[in-house]
């Protein structure tokens, strides 16, 4: 395929998603227009975006076009290339599955008295903006489509607004969201300052001071990091994505971070070009405590949504350690490892959005069957919906990084990578680096944790509640999202070197330079750097794995008794276990929560229930409150308060300050 | 290394893997014999472990009508990934085919992979003792997998390399030369070791007492077959860590080329190791006391801080040198 089509195919991705929006419009009158046309739509928009960016990563080149919008003296340009590839092709793959998954979780809201034309609108829209973001080609554009994407999933975070959580997320989130593009607007001004124009060509081609340049990526540093998650700047996360409606979440927590990923990406390794090593340090400390925080606090938490909103917290960080490492190989002229650090950071954006979307499309289809988020009530889901039980278990096992699924490959691809850390010549550095590797770890199996956890008490065991215990299989389409989306993180796990050749254009494009040899055993063999050094036969582990598994389930056919009789649980002989006497979600937590009491707010309390018993109350409080955001809001208000003198009511005062103001701002443009 | 991928390295990777089920009972039965002398105790034989395999395979499997299609699946992959992982660790020849397809990484990965099931088992049929353990197993390895992959990393970036025959190897090539980040790491991954496998002081594989269990809580429910593979599974693991600690600390002896002499030679020295530490564990056994649960933290996070000085060290001290 040629570039140039893989552009016009990305159009009409664009265009597809617009329609979506277009058509929900109808949806006020025919409510199900949003089910047989506006989803199947988003479908298409998935399939057109995946086609358009299999294309640029295949064909590796670039094309640009100027579209006949936008100012008289600035049109938009826009642009497709390995990078911008890359990216279209991950929000593709969620895209397609929610276009599967959508049209049977719509169903169930269209007798309500939500609005469709709001979700179906919306949804296309911020799709749109999505892809626009990655398209874009102009700071100009870039900033349009950025708020297209956040004022559009402001609106489905605030879907349910009649509930006031619901409302106070959103507005959180809107708040963040504009200080978040605040930082990226300044960040673009001091790029355009230099580069003379607001074009990202030109952008490329300035020459920036080393102090102008740190000053551009800590602005954006802070935009993108707000948008991605990052600890401190994540409060808004926890609370807006479980708010949207399930697939909503999906998307959020899939592909829009990936988005403030891509931005990040795009700015710092392509415009502002010239990297710093210690960017990389600030980058790989930030990663490091978003990737440990997130980790932490999605094991307290009992809302099967919130948890995964605060585990994208942690995969987020995963990325970023691996984006610092990048930084800090490329700048100190290490281009092999570098390029590693790269392509894991990219495959573990691309794993996330895939087991990320799985595992909140399952959470939405149990809440499709049994209109329960809290883990505490669920139990024993697996015998009464096995599909999403084996997809949601897929999910699980790939996101705590089990071999032979996805999200091992990238963790394996991240490690790889800081144990090249003996080429640095700085003592600093070399040891700050296994200090990082050390969170990694220890939030890997955190992580693990967690998610046994999850599973456990979701699926196994037996029902907490009445409404549980009842649940029944979703609709089909609901499970076809799920498996599209599980065979995804299978394959992906299973040929990491088919899927590294592919990636591997977007480092050779930007870096100048990619893994070269990382195929170079052909597809049985993932090699980075070269045979002797590291090794990873994900096919064969997986052939053995099966082959020691047929021979040893035939091996006790052969031998021993093959009888299996069903009884009552033993527990040890005690009285037969009822449900409530299961361990529960934060019962499993409470160990590691002991262990690591530091770092969390603990309020416990003894609160009267009203038949006279006792209950005891556990929240589990995020001490950046505390910490940062309680200060920020009263300093704020403070200094709100000393300009509301201002406002004296007196109109001739009103005046004065406006002349005062008009001097000033003349007095500086003619200095 | 390329070179390593032969039928005749494949076949001896076979027989390597089939020597991991074989001698785990043996050493299990070595560890509790040593032990009951120590304690003024005859002692059952060192054969016993297998007779008791033998009878749980021979008796009926009982499955509680709560149980899921998972707990029936949970044995064969707890001991199916822990075997694999078993094989792709040294034990003869350090020319191993599986420590190509499957570097340290991916064996702390496999390992990972059995734990998580295992844990899910238990939590499968609903009782009480079963969520406990697996809450129990989840916080010791959240605290013990790091610990373990910072010491294996400390061998990994002094061999640049994170095969474990080029890491022995490369440890046989520097004779006698004394590693201090070898020293730490060797004390990070011991103790690691004794949490992993559910030795004392972290938890007592012969206990009796519910409240104190944490393995053993989790495959309370399982019987006949399904327990003999959860059993066997368990002291693979057993010998899995002892033959890393052998070794990757100690690899004199293990065989470099694949000629029947040497490979005897490899074998003799594995066993005498292996007795050694084996006797090393029963004495630790018998000396120590089992600690409370929320003293475990403070061990592991000793062996963590022991993997990372050893690392850091390594960095610090030996890569400019």
């Amino acid at each position: 395929m040629r570039i140039e089509t893989a552009l016009a195919i990305a159009g009409i991705a664009v265009a597809l998603a617009l329609g979506s929006a277009a058509v929900s419009l109808l949806a006020a009158r025919f409510p199900k227009v949003v089910r047989f046309a506006a989803m199947p739509l988003t479908g298409l928009c998935g399939v057109a975006a995946i086609l358009a960016g299999l294309g640029a990563l295949l064909s590796g080149g670039a094309a640009t076009a100027t579209l006949p919008l936008g100012l008289p003296w600035l049109p938009w340009h826009v642009r497709i290339d390995a990078l911008a590839g890359f990216f279209l092709l991950l929000i593709g793959l969620v895209t397609s599955a929610i276009g599967l998954y959508g049209p049977a979780y719509v169903r169930g809201l269209e007798q309500g008295r939500d609005s469709l034309v709001a979700l179906g609108g919306f949804t296309g829209l911020f799709l749109a903006g999505m892809l626009l973001v990655v398209l874009a080609d102009d700071a100009f554009l870039f900033m349009i489509a950025w708020e297209v994407m956040s004022l559009a999933s402001y609106f489905l975070v605030a879907f349910q607004h009649e509930q006031a959580a619901n409302r106070r997320a959103a507005f959180l989130y809107l708040l963040m969201a504009h200080v978040g593009g605040l930082s990226i607007l300044l960040g673009f001004g001091v790029l355009a300052s230099f580069g003379d124009g607001f074009a990202f060509a030109s952008m490329r081609a300035a020459e920036l001071s080393s102090v102008w340049a740190s000053v551009a990526f800590g602005l954006v540093f802070i935009g993108f990091g707000m948008k991605a998650g990052l600890v401190p700047l994540h409060a808004w996360l926890p609370e807006a994505h479980p708010s949207a409606p399930s697939y909503i979440s999906a998307l959020m927590s899939g592909v829009m971070l990936k988005v403030a990923v891509y931005g990040f990406i795009r700015l710092v390794f392509d415009l502002i070009g010239d990297v710093q090593w210690t960017w990389g340090m600030a980058v790989l400390a930030i990663g490091s405590l978003s990737a440990l925080t997130g980790a932490l606090f999605a094991l307290m938490q009992t809302d099967l949504k919130r948890l995964l909103a605060y585990s994208s917290v942690e995969n987020l960080g995963i990325v970023f350690i691996a984006l610092g490492l990048a930084l800090i190989f490329i700048d100190t002229g290490h281009p092999l490892p570098g390029a590693l650090a790269f392509v894991a950071a990219l495959y573990h954006a691309l794993n996330h959005a895939l087991f990320k979307g799985l595992l909140f499309l399952g959470a939405g289809s149990i809440l499709h069957s049994t209109h329960e988020r809290d883990l505490e009530q669920m139990g024993g889901l697996l015998r009464r919906m096995p599909w999403t039980g084996l997809f949601f278990l897929i999910g699980c096992l790939s996101i705590a990084a089990l071999p032979p699924f996805n999200g091992f490959v990238s963790e394996w691809l991240t490690f790889q990578a800081a144990l090249q850390a003996w080429q640095l010549d700085s003592g600093v550095m070399r040891s700050l680096i296994p200090i990082a590797t050390a969170v990694l770890a220890l939030t890997g199996a955190l992580v693990a944790a967690t998610f046994v956890k999850v599973y456990g008490i979701a699926f196994l065991g037996q029902a907490r509640s009445r409404h549980v215990r009842r649940a029944r299989p979703g609709p089909w389409g609901i499970r076809a999202g799920q498996g599209l989306l599980a065979v995804l993180c299978v394959l992906l796990g299973l040929f990491p070197t088919l899927v590294i050749g592919l990636i591997d254009a977007v480092p050779r494009q930007l870096l100048g330079g990619g893994l070269p040899d990382a195929g170079s055993r052909g597809w049985l063999w993932l090699v980075p750097d070269a045979f002797e050094t590291a090794s990873y036969s994900a096919p064969l582990v997986t052939l053995l794995l099966i082959a020691i598994a047929v021979f040893v389930v035939w091996g006790l056919r052969r031998v021993g008794l093959r009888r299996v009789r069903r009884c009552d649980a033993w527990d040890c002989g005690f009285a037969p276990p009822t449900a409530r006497m299961q361990y529960t979600a934060t019962a499993f937590a409470q160990p590691i929560r002991r262990v690591f009491a530091l770092l969390f707010r603990v309020e416990e309390a003894q609160v009267p229930r009203d038949d006279g018993g006792m209950r005891h109350q556990i929240k589990i409080g995020d001490r950046s409150w505390d910490a940062l955001y309680l200060p920020l809001a009263g300093l704020v208000e403070t200094a709100a308060r000393r300009v509301v003198r201002l406002q004296s009511g007196n109109v001739r005062a009103y005046l004065g300050w406006t002349l005062l103001t008009l001097l000033v701002l003349l007095w500086i443009v003619s200095a | 290394m390329a070179d390593i991928l032969t039928p005749s390295a494949w076949l001896l990777a076979l027989l390597q893997a089939l020597l991991f089920p074989a001698l785990a009972p043996l050493l299990v039965g070595w560890v509790r014999k040593v032990k009951a002398r120590l304690q003024n105790r005859r002692g059952a034989s060192v054969f016993q472990p297998y007779r008791e395999l033998r009878k749980l395979l021979f008796k009926e499997a009982r499955v509680a009508h709560t149980a899921s299609p998972l707990f029936r699946a949970a044995p064969s992959v707890v001991f199916v990934a822990t075997w694999l992982a078993a094989a792709t660790v040294p034990l003869l020849t350090i020319d191993l085919p599986t420590a190509v397809v499957a570097d340290i990484i991916v064996l702390v990965g496999l390992l990972a992979l059995a734990r998580v099931f295992l844990a899910l088992a238990g939590m499968d049929v609903g009782t009480a003792f079963g969520g406990m353990g697996a809450s129990r197993e989840m916080m010791i390895s959240a605290l013990a997998e790091p610990a373990m992959l910072m010491a294996v990393f400390t061998l990994a970036m002094t061999a640049h390399s994170t095969n474990l025959g080029s890491v022995i190897a490369h440890h046989l090539g520097d004779a006698f030369v004394l590693r201090p980040s070898y020293l730490f790491a060797f004390a990070g991954l011991t103790l690691v070791a004794l949490a992993e496998t559910g030795r004392i002081p972290v938890d007592n594989p012969t206990t009796h007492l519910e409240l104190t269990m944490v393995h053993e809580a989790m495959v309370l429910e399982y019987s006949g077959r399904h327990l003999a593979l959860m059993e066997l599974a368990a002291q693979i693991k057993l010998l899995l860590y002892g033959v890393l600690v052998a070794n990757i600390f100690f690899p004199w002896g293990i065989a470099t080329d694949p000629t029947p002499v040497s490979l005897a030679i490899g074998f003799g020295a594995i066993l005498l190791k292996l007795a050694l530490l084996g006797a090393a564990l029963a004495v630790a056994e018998t000396v120590l006391a089992k600690m409370r649960l929320f003293r475990v933290p403070a061990f592991l996070n000793l062996a963590l801080l022991l993997s990372l000085l050893g690392l850091l060290s390594h960095v610090i001290l030996e890569v400019g040198a």
